[in-house]
């Protein structure tokens, strides 16, 4: 401890050591570290004693308050649970006529599939249900098969070409040119009739002959009018919704070997309480329509099929 | 002329083997790899059997001193341009992987060039390629001077130099080519592993042989602290490394460890790797660089010792905070949030030494901005050593873990601490390791402070702000009790902040360019004509704490 010296700067006495030219003052520790550093050790013992903290042979200590991480989860779902319990038991036996009649119960079927929507269907439907390519906008009042509560529950629980599903909703539209129903030129013919209807063509000779080919072959299922049937799934050609896309080319396309998509039938994978939500939800979003309850009153004027405009 | 012989006959050997393993690979990440390690190979055969004098054409382009001085500081000045370099790189992969994260567009549908693997990238060039050049660089510098003595083994500190600018070669490449073990901040794969695990071993035998050979007495407390580093970066990286290669002449293995005691280990590791690579080893180069720069003595010598054990002894345990609520046994996570609180003040013994060793010299951080990088840095490392001990409790952490506040603690501790303490060093070392009257410029320090400094600001306090809102609307429920948002809800609310955060990366990668011009032409021996920074009168006799002053 040879080089001691006083610091004049502050005061105080250097350690004695240099280390290239660096010395070492001998302040003490700061008192307030000091006792903030005891306070954090003891807070350490303390939350050991409370909690489950030390490895032991078998197991680890338990702690006085008997605090596990996966006691917490349970409770908290019990919780949760509980708070529903009576909602859901009532939702349960609703059907799901009763639920839209009734607007607390409705609403919050609505919550909940809103809730379930997130997790179960928005990969396919997107966050806001506005849907992509080949998959449906369920925001718009454009329904393939029916957008009803009772037939939005139906697509729900059943699906859409959802193999082994006897009761899921199927409808295959024939490959025209693939299989040699229609020539290129009709197909080509037929396509500018298709996009005419919705006055993205003009009408001409070929729009002519498309007319024809298309009261041939398409009518059974699009109608005389192609506004579609629903009980093809068979979408209304004459407004400006297209599932794969309203092009020229796309619409060829889909003429020439058409793309079907897949809905899975939900009633394997959620419970029915959950599906009359998530009906409620689609139906809420804005373009659910009445049903008929002719049976129960039918004398009430309903809005089976609004009018498109 | 033998060792000549010798020398090129390891080279023929290496450039050999790694032939044989280009013809023999299993997959062709591991062939391109090997045929970088065959090209190392073939630039040392070549520059050991040349008559052309390579060292003499490197220290021209270098401006290496004509008199070496005293102590051995070749692979320091390597050091210090390698830092500089591999900073830009890295800070340039985190602004653009900032941006990708706000327009997912910049991932170019390019498998090379995809978050996922740009993102090792960037955390790997920053810490181990900048950060571990300038640990490397420093450590050489600073163990010769308060050892007195000259650096043990030259060759083998030549060959931890360039041993290691392969290691980062190869685990960049690695990245890019999606070579990786997937486990965060460890993910180059096992025969990289043992490479650095050489690499390592040789380094702590210079740095061991240096303090063994020393003239001083005393053991200077910065080189405990880079003892401490070398030591446990080495247990940490063997025992989470411990891999079955599928083929030794394949690129993928599979760790010994699984489950949860896997994730247990990578996180021992993990967050190690942040106690005693960004915490121990550049408090090692604030111990020195610091009192040197501010010309003062260390503020307390016996808070150095019990801040140095205590922080080795707690940092060790405080690993499974990172693993809170997950499948580790609870009284793991319990130990891990407890040793992580306890940690809080060992920490902060560091910042305290750190700035108050300034007493005596405060006007300095108005007069030098290199001082004022120092303050910041530690300012900011008081910062995130407060913040990590708070976030590792767990009803904090239950909001906190998976967000980007993670990300923005991270940061505030890597470009507020890590950052400016390596540019104050930095900006200290170059003039006096090219032998310059002075930097270049100090105003220019002075605008790379304020732009690093703004950076900083708008990065953490971004990355706060989107770390919270995510935790907030991941746990809002309704009042029916169901979830209100969903994940991609969160995604486009966090998107103004991912602006805001690559503004700040901009700001601190802007800084850091003014770095560049300042080493390179300070470098070149240029002085820049500009006014002193100085400017208020300073009454010396003034600035001083009030202490009792005995009757006379």
């Amino acid at each position: 401890m040879a080089n001691r010296r006083i610091d004049e700067a502050t005061g105080v006495e250097t350690v004695g050591h240099e280390w290239d030219g660096i010395e070492e003052l001998n302040n003490p520790l700061p008192r307030w570290w000091v006792w903030t550093f005891y306070a954090c050790i003891v807070f350490a013992i303390g939350y050991c004693i409370a909690y489950p903290a030390w490895p032991l042979i078998s197991k680890g200590t338990e702690g006085v308050l008997g605090w596990t991480s996966r006691g917490q989860l349970a409770t908290e779902i019990e919780k949760a649970d509980e708070a529903k319990a009576a909602l859901l038991a009532s939702l349960d036996k609703a059907s799901i006529e009763q639920i839209a009649s009734d607007p607390e119960l409705l609403r919050s079927a609505v919550a909940g599939g809103n809730a379930a929507f997130k997790v179960n269907c928005v990969q396919c439907h997107g966050s806001g249900a506005a849907g992509s390519r080949g998959y449906p906008n369920l925001a718009d009042d454009d329904w393939l098969w029916g957008g009803s509560l009772p037939e939005i529950q139906q697509t729900i629980l059943n699906g859409i070409r959802h193999p082994g599903d006897d009761r899921t909703r199927v409808s295959e539209m024939s490959a025209f040119g693939r299989d040699g129903l229609l020539s290129a030129a009709e197909i080509r013919d037929v396509t500018g009739y298709v996009l005419s209807l919705s006055g993205q063509e003009q009408p001409s000779a070929s729009t002519q002959r498309g007319a024809e080919i298309f009261a041939a072959n398409c009518v059974t299922c699009h109608g005389a009018d192609a506004k579609g049937l629903r009980q093809f799934g068979a979408p209304d050609l004459t407004d400006a919704i297209w599932l794969y896309g309203g092009t020229r080319a796309d619409i060829e396309s889909q003429v020439n070997a058409p793309q079907h998509g897949v809905m899975p039938a939900w009633s394997e994978r959620l419970d029915p309480v959950t599906i009359k939500m998530l009906a409620a939800y689609v139906h809420s979003l804005g373009g659910g329509e009445d049903f008929v309850e002719v049976a129960e009153n039918p004398a009430v004027e309903v809005d089976e099929q609004p009018a498109t405009n | 002329m033998e060792s000549v012989v010798a020398r090129a006959g390891w080279w023929l050997a290496a450039l050999f083997i790694a032939i044989m393993a280009v013809a023999a690979a299993a997959d062709s990440g591991f062939a391109i790899h090997m045929s970088i390690v065959a090209l190392a190979a073939f630039i040392g055969l070549w520059v050991s059997l040349s008559k052309t004098d390579y060292g003499a054409i490197a220290r021209g382009i270098l401006r290496t001193p004509a008199d070496p001085g005293k102590y051995d500081d070749d692979p320091i000045r390597w050091g210090v341009i390698a830092t500089v370099f591999w900073g830009m790189a890295g800070f340039l992969a985190g602004l653009f992987i900032a941006l990708q994260l706000a327009f997912p567009a910049l991932n170019l549908g390019l498998e090379w060039t995809s978050f996922g693997r740009l993102r090792p990238l960037h955390t790997s060039a920053v810490i181990f390629a900048f950060g571990g050049n300038a640990l490397i660089a420093t450590s050489f510098y600073v163990v010769q001077r308060t050892c007195r003595a000259k650096l043990a083994f030259p060759g083998l500190a030549r060959f931890v130099f360039w041993g290691y600018q392969l290691f980062i070669v190869l685990a960049a490449t690695g990245y890019l080519l999606g070579i990786t073990q997937s486990k965060e901040y460890a993910e180059p794969e096992w025969y990289i592993d043992w490479w650095l695990t050489i690499v390592w071993v040789a380094y702590l035998a210079v740095f061991v042989g240096t303090i063994v050979k020393r003239t001083e007495p005393h053991i200077y407390v910065a080189n405990w602290f880079y003892l401490s580093f070398i030591i446990t970066v080495a247990m940490l990286h063997l025992v989470n490394n411990v891999d079955v290669p599928v083929s030794i002449v394949g690129s993928k293995s599979y760790p010994l460890w699984a489950g949860v005691q896997g994730a247990l280990v990578q996180w021992w590791y993990g967050h190690n790797a942040v106690g005693f690579f960004l915490t121990a080893g550049f408090l090692a180069m604030m111990y020195y660089f610091v009192p040197k720069q501010a010309e003062r003595p260390i503020y307390s010598y016996r808070l150095s010792i019990i801040h140095f054990w205590a922080l080795i002894f707690l940092y060790i345990w405080a690993g499974p905070h990172h693993l809170h609520y997950t499948a580790l046994p609870d009284w793991a996570q319990t130990l891990g949030m407890v040793f992580s609180i306890m940690l809080w003040m060992p920490s902060w013994g560091g910042m305290i030494n750190g700035l108050m060793t300034l007493n005596g010299a405060w006007d300095k951080v108005r007069t030098d901005p290199i001082i004022r990088m120092m303050v910041l840095s530690l300012a900011f490392y008081g910062m995130s050593t407060f913040e990590g001990p708070m976030m590792s409790i767990k009803s904090v952490n239950s909001l906190s873990h998976y967000t980007d506040w993670t990300i923005g603690h991270v940061h505030s501790g890597a470009l507020g601490w890590n950052g400016m303490i390596t540019f104050s060093a930095v900006y200290f070392l170059a003039p006096r390791l090219w032998k310059r009257e002075r930097l270049y410029s100090l105003r220019m320090v002075n605008w790379h402070f304020w732009l690093a400094t703004i950076g900083i600001v708008f990065y953490a306090s971004s990355m706060w702000v989107a770390g919270i809102t995510q935790g907030l609307m991941w746990r809002e429920y309704g009042a029916d009790g169901y979830l209100v948002n969903t994940f991609a809800d969160t995604v486009a609310a966090l998107h103004p902040m991912y602006l805001l955060r690559a503004t700040g990366g901009l700001l601190y990668l802007a800084g850091a360019v003014l770095l560049v011009i300042n080493i390179w032409r300070t470098i070149l021996g240029h002085e820049r004509e500009e006014e002193p920074m100085t400017s208020a009168s300073y009454d010396e006799a003034a600035d001083r704490p009030i202490v009792s002053v005995p009757a006379e």
